[in-house]
């Protein structure tokens, strides 16, 4: 495991776009702890958005890994072309010959995507946690570690993204067109739940029942949106129509297991397709 | 002799295409191989399939006696195919490197193999600034990194200069010489006759010819005969047991034997006869002119 670690690490390292881009990534995930400093007036009123609970234990570990899996996509541009180089270069048809299984081969480009969705959680969990302490307004143990199965749905979350891009990778061979397809896909599952609304079901509930199974919509369902959950929202909700509406935000099993079973599909039909094609 | 590898009754259909037609070989240590054929005779796609690349739809391979799978097989193999493959922003250190993780060795080879191809001095040049030819001969030095029991080389060749053709055949020579069993696979014959001991001829992925370098030139020896008077000389051969046919061209006879016949026997025999030769010559078709038959034929 450590061989097939070591060979892609120095693929993905010697490349210098690909470690521009990681590196990116990680300074870019730092940047949440700017929204910190952010300040602003409004009725006269000087607002500082880290003083408004937006960095409470456990509120927390929700809006940030939120906010983070945003940035995703510069992690899923290296993971993309870190395969679909492979089939440019010829380098893929080089390594079989020189001695790597086609099982080996999907096995080190998934200990890598592993390898970086680990990564990226143990940033986010450190960064909330340094963030968290500073203006947190709660700072008990029970508090601070409450909440956490948002890390879990964040990990869980990332690995099938860059599982469904190395599929892409595989089954498209070319970066730009993999990325590309990624995108028509994205906007395919908003016309698959556009359909079913129109033609199928009668609320949109209902629908939201069925798409919750689709990829890209299942990753998503993971980690909710987290601004209306914000105590200031709500507050000023309060204000505007008399009430909240119940909302659930929380982490569920059966959400985690979707996600965790189309990671799997993935995978397995990576190595699939690169049994059965000749190079 | 221990074998290397077997293939026996292979085929390969791309769709309606049929590549390869019940192709089977056995190489043995020691030996350099040739397989000829002109372009599109599926001469990659057999290695392709022995090197794990393609997939079979029948037949069997089997690599160092079947005792290991292929890929643990192809660690002990040094194969370059058509054209070298390697990662263009690494350096050419740097590629030899990710090989070495790939097939289990230490980098302890890298110099020696970069010495031997003459590219020590551009080791830490990207790939990308190499030539055709530096590419090609960075090929065989990571195809030589882990000593191989076999070298498998595809056209290795092929596009190359004039200067490029010359250094990849010394280097093959080298190793040949070292004891390396090699594999080589070329549509230029005199390349082939040139280092090969064996030869395989496919056409249309089918095997037309399987054996010697040798075996395949004596099968059409010829003579060239001339004397005084052409019509005795050739009732004369008529009568000799194992001449097959005769023919004329040029005032020469042109005699082509059933087996095996030599020119001193010819000799005599024609002697006895009160026949006396002016000239005499044994020949063997080129390994050109037997490929061009060969694959004309059928």
């Amino acid at each position: 495991m450590k061989r097939l670690l070591s060979i892609e690490l120095q693929k993905i390292w010697q490349n210098k776009a690909s470690r521009v881009l990681t590196l990116t990534y990680f300074v870019l995930l730092s940047f949440i702890a700017l929204i910190a400093s952010i300040n602003f007036s409004f009725l006269g009123i000087n607002f500082r958005i880290a003083d408004q609970g937006i960095f409470n234990f456990p509120y927390i570990w929700h809006f940030n890994t939120y906010v983070a899996s945003i940035l995703k996509f510069f992690l899923a541009v290296v993971i993309v072309s870190m395969m679909a180089n492979e089939y440019t270069y010829g380098t893929l048809k080089q390594n079989l010959i020189d001695g790597l299984s086609k099982n080996e081969f999907i096995k080190s480009k998934l200990i890598t995507v592993i390898l970086f969705a680990l990564g990226s959680t143990i940033f986010v969990f450190i960064m909330s946690m340094i963030l968290g302490l500073c203006f947190s307004s709660y700072d008990e143990a029970g508090i601070i570690f409450s909440d956490l199965e948002y890390l879990l749905a964040y990990f869980v979350k990332l690995v099938a993204f860059f599982s469904f891009c190395l599929f892409l990778g595989i089954l498209v061979k070319r970066s730009a067109f993999a990325l590309g397809f990624l995108l028509v896909w994205f906007f395919f599952e908003g016309i698959i739940f556009g359909l079913l609304r129109w033609l199928v079901f009668s609320s949109t509930e209902q629908v939201q029942k069925v798409t919750a199974f689709l990829p890209l919509e299942s990753m998503s369902n993971l980690i909710k949106e987290p601004i209306t959950r914000f105590q200031a929202y709500k507050a000023i909700e309060n204000q505007v129509s008399g009430g909240v509406a119940p909302k659930d935000y929380s982490v569920h099993w059966y959400e985690i297991l979707i996600v965790v079973v189309w990671t799997v599909i993935f995978m397995l039909m990576s190595y699939k397709i690169l049994k059965k094609r000749d190079l | 002799m221990e074998t290397i590898l077997k293939i026996e009754n292979l085929y390969k259909n791309f769709g309606l295409v049929k590549a390869v037609k019940n192709v089977s070989l056995e190489i043995k240590k020691g030996n350099v191989y040739g397989i000829l054929g002109p372009n599109g005779s599926g001469k990659s796609t057999t290695l392709g399939i022995v090197l794990n690349v393609v997939n079979k739809t029948s037949g069997s391979y089997s690599w160092f006696g079947g005792q290991m799978e292929t890929h643990e097989a192809l660690k002990k193999v040094g194969a370059i195919i058509e054209r070298p493959n390697f990662y263009p922003y690494m350096t050419a250190e740097q590629n030899l490197q990710l090989v070495c993780k790939i097939k289990g060795t230490n980098y302890s080879k890298i110099q020696e193999k970069l010495e031997i191809v003459g590219l020590l001095d551009r080791k830490d040049s990207k790939f990308r600034t190499f030539s055709l030819g530096m590419k090609q001969r960075l090929a065989i030095a990571s195809a030589l990194l882990n000593d191989p029991e076999i070298l498998i080389l595809d056209e290795p060749t092929n596009g190359l200069d004039p200067q490029g053709i010359r250094q990849i055949r010394d280097i093959i020579k080298t190793i040949a010489s070292h004891g390396t069993t090699i594999l080589l696979a070329s549509h230029l014959l005199d390349e082939v006759e040139k280092v090969c001991s064996h030869v395989l001829v496919l056409r249309k992925g089918e095997i037309l010819y399987s054996g010697t370098v040798d075996g395949m030139n004596s099968q059409d020896g010829f003579f060239e005969l001339q004397a005084e008077n052409l019509q005795e000389l050739k009732n004369a051969l008529a009568q000799h047991p194992s001449i097959d046919k005769i023919e004329e061209e040029e005032g020469r006879l042109i005699a082509y034997p059933k087996g095996s016949v030599n020119a001193s026997e010819l000799n005599k025999f024609l002697i006895e006869r009160n026949i006396f030769l002016s000239h005499l010559v044994k020949r063997k078709h080129s390994l050109e002119e037997q490929f061009l038959q060969l694959t004309n034929n059928k």
